[in-house]
C-alpha cells in the first residue's frame, strides 16, 4: 500500500516533467505545421533571405531578420562596457554602503517592467534622439538600442558580479598581499579568473536582446526595411509578429510570422547550447 | 622601470573613472525614467483614475462596471496572474522535484536543457503559441473558442514554469546532505522525507522564485498581446471572454492616445504597474532574507 503510493507519487512527478518537456516541443511543433504551406518544397530558406513584398508574393523576413541583428547587436555593444563597468564598481571598486546600494538598486531595475521602458522611451528618449539627430521621427534603430541596453544590463551586471564574487579569497588576498591596488586586483587577477562567467552572461545579454518585443516594437518605428544607419526606422522579427497577427489567419502573410517564431525558437536553442558548450568547457 | 608604473598609473586612473562613469550612467538613466514618470504622472493617482465614476465599493463587489478607470485593467491582470500561477506552480513543483530527487544524471541533463530553451523562448513566440493552439481549438473543437483569459493565463504559465522548476530544483538540490538522511535514517520514505522535511526546509527559496514569477506574468505584454487581451472590454465575465491588463492598457495609450487625459493615465497606469512589481519584488526579497520565517512554517 505504501509502496504503491511512492511510486504513484514519483509517477506523478515524472509525468509533469515529461508534460514540461512535451510543451517546449509543442510550442516549435505548432509553429512548423502553421507555417507549412509556405515553406513547402524547402522555401523555408529561401524565405531567410527575400525581401518583404506582398505585391510580388514575396513574403520574406530577411530584412526583419536584419532589423532584429542591428538592434540586438548595437544594444548589446552598449550594453556589454557598462555592465561590466558596474560590475567592477559593484564588486570590487566601489567601498561599503555605495557599493551596497549600488547592487540593490541593480537587483530592483531587474523588476521593472518592460513596457514601462518603452512608454517612457517614447516620450523622454524619442524627442531627445530628434533633436540629436536633427530630423526624422526619432523611432529608429539607435533610440531603441539605447532602450534596450538599460533593458538588458541590469541582469547581466548580476552576472557578472556573481562570477566575480566566486574568484576564490585566497587569489584575491594574494594581490592585497603584493600591495596590488584595487584597479590591478580587478585587470590581473578577477577579470581573468571570471572569463567563463563573463560569456554565460554575455550569451544571456544576447539571448535577451534578440527576443524582447516591446523595446523596438515600441521605439524602432516598424518600417520593413534593411537599416542603413542609426537613424533608420527597423523592424524586428518579434515586433513583426506582434504587428501582423491581427490580420485574417488564412493569408500568406500571415504564415510568415511562424517563419520568424521558428528563427526565434531556433536562435534561442542554439543560446541554450552554446550556454553548455561553455560551462562544461 | 619607470615607463611601466607609468603605464600602470594611467590604466588606474582610465579603469577606475571608466568604472565610475559606468555607475553613474546607469543609476542616471534609471533614476530620470522613473523620475520622470512619477514627475508626470503622480498627480493623476487618486481613486477617480481606477475607479472613474462609479463607487469604489460597488466596483470591488463587481455590482457596477467601471467604464472610465483602471479597475478592468487591474483586475485583468490579478486574473491572469492568478490564473497562470494556479497551473504552472502544482506543474512547476513537481517537474521541480522530479529533477532534483528522482532523476538520474543523463535524464537531468537532458531535461534541463529542454526547461533553459522554454526558459530562453522570447515571450512573443510563447504568446504566438498560445494563439495557434486557440486557432486550433477554433477549427477542431468548436468554434466557440476564442483566444481568451484563459489561453492567455496557460500561455503565461508556460512562461513562467521553467523559473519555478529551476527555483525548485536549485533550492532542494542545496540542501545539505545532514538534512537529506536524517528522516530517512529514521525511517521515512522518500515522498515523506521530501513533503515533511525537504520541501518545508526550501520552502522561503521556492517562495521568492513564485513571487519573481508572479512579476513576470503581472508585467508581460507581448504574450497576452497575441492571446486575447483587449483596449476595452470592462471586467471579463469568464474564462473565455475577452479582458483588459496594465501593461497592455499601457502599450495601447502610447500609440492610440487622443488627448492629453488619457496620456495621464497611461503614466498613472504605468506608475500603479511599477509599484505592483516593486513591492512584488520586496516581498521575495524579504521571503529569502527569512523575514517571513515565523509567519510561513513555525506557526
Amino acid at each position: 500500500m505504501k509502496k504503491g503510493f511512492e511510486t504513484a507519487a514519483e509517477k506523478m512527478f515524472l509525468l509533469s516533467a515529461l508534460l514540461s518537456v512535451l510543451v517546449t516541443l509543442l510550442i516549435l511543433g505548432f509553429m512548423v505545421i502553421l507555417g507549412l504551406p509556405l515553406m513547402k518544397g524547402g522555401h523555408f530558406f529561401s524565405l531567410l533571405t527575400q525581401g518583404w513584398s506582398p505585391r510580388h508574393d514575396l513574403y520574406g523576413i530577411y530584412p526583419m531578420m536584419m532589423g532584429t541583428l542591428a538592434i540586438a547587436c548595437l544594444g548589446v555593444a552598449f550594453a556589454f562596457p557598462l555592465s561590466l563597468g558596474c560590475a567592477s564598481l559593484v564588486s570590487v571598486l566601489a567601498k561599503g554602503r555605495f557599493a551596497w546600494f549600488l547592487r540593490k538598486a541593480v537587483q530592483m531595475m531587474t523588476g521593472i517592467p518592460t513596457v514601462i521602458y518603452g512608454f517612457v522611451g517614447i516620450f523622454l528618449l524619442v524627442p531627445l534622439i530628434r533633436e540629436l539627430l536633427m530630423g526624422g521621427s526619432g523611432m529608429c534603430v539607435l533610440s531603441a538600442s539605447v532602450m534596450l541596453a538599460i533593458l538588458i544590463s541590469p541582469t547581466m551586471i548580476l552576472f557578472f558580479t556573481d562570477s566575480f564574487d566566486r574568484v576564490p579569497k585566497s587569489y584575491t588576498d594574494a594581490a592585497d598581499a603584493l600591495g596590488g591596488t584595487g584597479v590591478q586586483k580587478l585587470v590581473y587577477v578577477i577579470l581573468p579568473c571570471s572569463r567563463k562567467g563573463i560569456l554565460t552572461g554575455l550569451i544571456l545579454a544576447v539571448g535577451r536582446a534578440f527576443g524582447d518585443t516591446l523595446i523596438a516594437l515600441m521605439l524602432a518605428g516598424n518600417a520593413i526595411q534593411i537599416p542603413g544607419s542609426f537613424s533608420d526606422s527597423a523592424r524586428t522579427l518579434t515586433a513583426h509578429i506582434a504587428l501582423v497577427i491581427a490580420a485574417d489567419y488564412e493569408s500568406l502573410e500571415f504564415r510568415s510570422v511562424f517563419a520568424c517564431g521558428i528563427v526565434l525558437y531556433l536562435f534561442t536553442t542554439l543560446t541554450v547550447l552554446l550556454l553548455r558548450a561553455s560551462e562544461n568547457r | 622601470m619607470k615607463a611601466l608604473s607609468e603605464m600602470n598609473r594611467f590604466m588606474e586612473i582610465f579603469v577606475r573613472s571608466f568604472s565610475w562613469i559606468c555607475g553613474i550612467v546607469l543609476l542616471g538613466s534609471i533614476s530620470c525614467i522613473i523620475g520622470y514618470l512619477f514627475y508626470k504622472g503622480l498627480g493623476t493617482i487618486s481613486l477617480g483614475l481606477i475607479f472613474g465614476d462609479t463607487n469604489p465599493t460597488d466596483a470591488l463587489l463587481l455590482r457596477e462596471q467601471v467604464f472610465d478607470g483602471l479597475f478592468p485593467a487591474i483586475f485583468g491582470t490579478f486574473s491572469l496572474v492568478i490564473l497562470s500561477v494556479s497551473f504552472a506552480i502544482p506543474a512547476g513543483l513537481a517537474s521541480g522535484i522530479y529533477l532534483a530527487e528522482y532523476a538520474g544524471r543523463n535524464v537531468r541533463g537532458i531535461f534541463g536543457i529542454f526547461f533553459d530553451i522554454l526558459a530562453g523562448i522570447p515571450s512573443i513566440v510563447i504568446g504566438l503559441f498560445g494563439f495557434s493552439v486557440a486557432v486550433f481549438l477554433h477549427r477542431h473543437l468548436s468554434d466557440r473558442i476564442f483566444p481568451c483569459l484563459l489561453i492567455s493565463g496557460l500561455s503565461l504559465g508556460f512562461l513562467v514554469l521553467p523559473y519555478i522548476i529551476r527555483t525548485t530544483q536549485v533550492s532542494l538540490e542545496s540542501l545539505p546532505l545532514e538534512t537529506r538522511v536524517t528522516a530517512l535514517a529514521l525511517g521515512a520514505t522518500k515522498f515523506q522525507n521530501i513533503l515533511y522535511v525537504m520541501l518545508p526546509k526550501s520552502l522561503p527559496d521556492i517562495l521568492s522564485g513564485v513571487i519573481l514569477a508572479i512579476g513576470r506574468c503581472a508585467e508581460d505584454t507581448a504574450v497576452i498581446m497575441l492571446t486575447g487581451v483587449v483596449a476595452s472590454a470592462g471586467v471579463p465575465k469568464s474564462l473565455v471572454s475577452h479582458y483588459e491588463a496594465l501593461p497592455f492598457y499601457i502599450y495601447y495609450i502610447s500609440s492610440q492616445y487622443t488627448d492629453t487625459q488619457e496620456l495621464l493615465s497611461g503614466y498613472g497606469a504605468s506608475i500603479i504597474l511599477l509599484i505592483i512589481c516593486a513591492f512584488l519584488f520586496l516581498i521575495a526579497f524579504m521571503v529569502q532574507k527569512g523575514l517571513t520565517y515565523h509567519a510561513l512554517y513555525r506557526a
